[in-house]
């Protein structure tokens, strides 16, 4: 077993050495730009990309031509809700966001008030999902886009794609979908759920970094201002040489997502479960934040009271995790997701985010389980607040003098 | 982050760790910081009769450097007179373990335990002799 084991596959996912093998002849080999029209070079490059092309499309029930490639979510997110707010503006100037979205997505729309848009950033409940009759009453007349995430990068939360795209069609308001966590590891049809647009990202799915996409519908068309000006590539959306290699990992990445994804989550599902009871099954006050049913397989978010984040990640440091506390900025500030969804700031500091995927075994978990539980108990030996709690005191009862 | 050497020894081998009885009238107990804010520590000091520190202990929830800090703190305090232990100041403490800028505040916490451990215990003593 490898030391560190990783286990934060919401992070990034190592590249399948299946797609780095499909790339591996588009470096020096088969270097063409395939915008060349003129000789064989461009040719059997642009042969490549709209392969990959179709094998994107593939993955979320689309048409190839409905696929931008862009060097990754962020990018695509950007060009998406950008893209839609200039263009559109003439006809309404409100976009509507859960609280809970990723950065790439809030911090673009943050932008935009600063351009005269207005935004609102839509609570959710205590399970992560958006309340759809609250975002029916949000949106107005003057609603352009509605921005939701398919599966959330922290806590795995999957929202309702469908019923929002209902709505959204209904409305007549355009439905972008941030699907980095989602693509490849659920089924995501942009017919059946009415999605407008849909960002996507390679190395989420075990494709290179660097490399994304943006599906955007034709039928009805959306249009878009580009954000990236050039020589007109991808429909003049996204100007720039495409990156083949990238392109041809990102494709067969999708590909094998696609055929193997029912089998994967099936694995993950008994993995997650299995790490789950290993923990809960020997440790109190352990709680798990975000929706267990609606949830990415591979995804398990859990607090463990009266035990800090970061010495937490200390004590399981053969352990590559994330946690929800951020005590090494200067703000302290514990993560805006889980705060989102009613998690008190003490739990969002004691909580750790699993990342489970294609590579993880069952002794890594068993490994982990075992861990995390010795971690636990050592920590909470030496925590003043589990003191407190074994002797029967409310600890939200105490007057804290902190201030961070 | 990549953690110094000596915060790593200190979190794994924390020195002094546990309780003593806050009831017991030589004792002065220290609680500073707060859940929210991800750092609690509670340092102890039991003082002797001649106003000597002969024991230290912690307990804290925090971050590796919290720990540390807590745990560095109940090395020095042992031997100490109160007003030696008063001297310490959170700028020793985070040379000692060489914290970054971003961990200040864990020193800074540390500090603040051992001001409020020797004012609880002084109370305490005066508390003592009024009766």
């Amino acid at each position: 077993m490898k030391k560190p084991i990783y286990m934060d596959y919401q992070a990034t996912t190592p590249m399948d050495p299946r797609v780095l093998d499909e790339m591996l002849p588009w470096f020096v080999e088969k270097f063409g730009n395939p915008a060349s029209r003129s000789h064989a070079y461009g040719w059997e490059a642009e042969q490549a990309v709209e392969k990959a092309r179709e094998q994107v499309a593939a993955l979320i029930h689309a048409d190839p031509r409905e696929i931008v490639f862009t060097s990754g979510a962020t990018e695509s997110n950007n060009l998406a809700i950008q893209g839609v707010a200039r263009f559109y503006q003439d006809k309404g100037r409100h976009i509507i966001t859960p609280v809970t979205e990723h950065k790439a997505v809030l911090d673009t729309c943050r932008h935009l008030e600063s351009e005269g848009f207005t935004v609102t950033y839509l609570p959710v409940k205590a399970d992560g999902l958006i309340d759809l009759e609250l975002l029916a009453a949000t949106i107005t007349d003057e609603t352009i886009l509605v921005s939701v995430m398919a599966g959330n990068n922290e806590i795995g939360v999957l929202q309702p794609l469908e019923a929002i795209g209902r709505l959204c069609r209904q409305k007549k308001v355009l439905f972008h979908c941030d699907a980095a966590q989602g693509a490849g590891k659920m089924v995501l049809d942009v017919e059946a759920m009415q999605i407008d647009l849909m960002s996507l990202s390679g190395h989420k799915l075990y494709g290179p970094k660097g490399i994304g996409a943006l599906y955007v519908r034709r039928r009805p068309r959306v249009r878009l201002k580009p954000i990236i000006h050039g020589g007109g590539h991808e429909r003049g959306m996204r100007s720039g040489t495409l990156a083949t290699p990238l392109l041809v990992g990102l494709g067969k990445a999708c590909e094998l997502a696609g055929a193997e994804m029912n089998a994967e989550n099936q694995r993950l599902l008994g993995l997650r479960q299995r790490l789950l009871d290993g923990i809960c099954s020997r440790l109190t006050h352990v709680q798990l934040n975000g929706s267990l049913e609606h949830r990415l397989a591979g995804n398990l978010n859990l607090s463990f009271g009266f035990v800090e984040g970061e010495s937490m990640m200390m004590a399981i440091k053969d352990v590559a995790v994330s946690s929800g506390s951020a005590c090494t900025s200067a703000s302290l500030e514990p993560s805006y997701v889980l705060r989102a969804l009613g998690v008190s700031e003490e739990q969002a500091h004691t909580s750790i985010r699993f990342g489970l995927g294609r590579f993880t075994t069952e002794e890594e978990i068993d490994f982990t389980a075992n861990l995390v539980v010795d971690a636990v108990n050592r920590l909470r030996e030496m925590s003043p607040l589990w003191e407190m709690v074994q002797e029967g005191i409310d600890i939200a009862s105490i007057q804290w003098a902190g201030h961070h | 982050m990549a953690y110094n050497d000596k915060v790593l020894d200190h979190y794994e081998n924390p020195r002094n760790v546990g309780s003593l009885d806050k009831d017991d009238p030589n004792v002065g107990t220290g609680m500073v910081g707060a859940p929210a804010c991800g750092d609690v520590m509670k340092l102890q000091i039991r003082v002797d009769d001649q106003g000597v520190i002969a024991d230290a202990k912690f307990k804290t929830f925090g971050c590796g450097s919290a720990i540390a800090s807590s745990s560095l703190v109940t090395e020095w305090l042992k031997g100490k007179s109160l007003d030696e232990a008063l001297s310490i100041k959170n700028q020793q403490i985070a040379d000692e373990l060489a914290l970054p800028p971003v961990k200040i505040h864990c020193s800074v916490l540390a500090e603040d335990a051992i001001k409020t451990a020797i004012s609880d215990y002084r109370n305490k003593q005066k508390g003592a002799e009024s009766v």
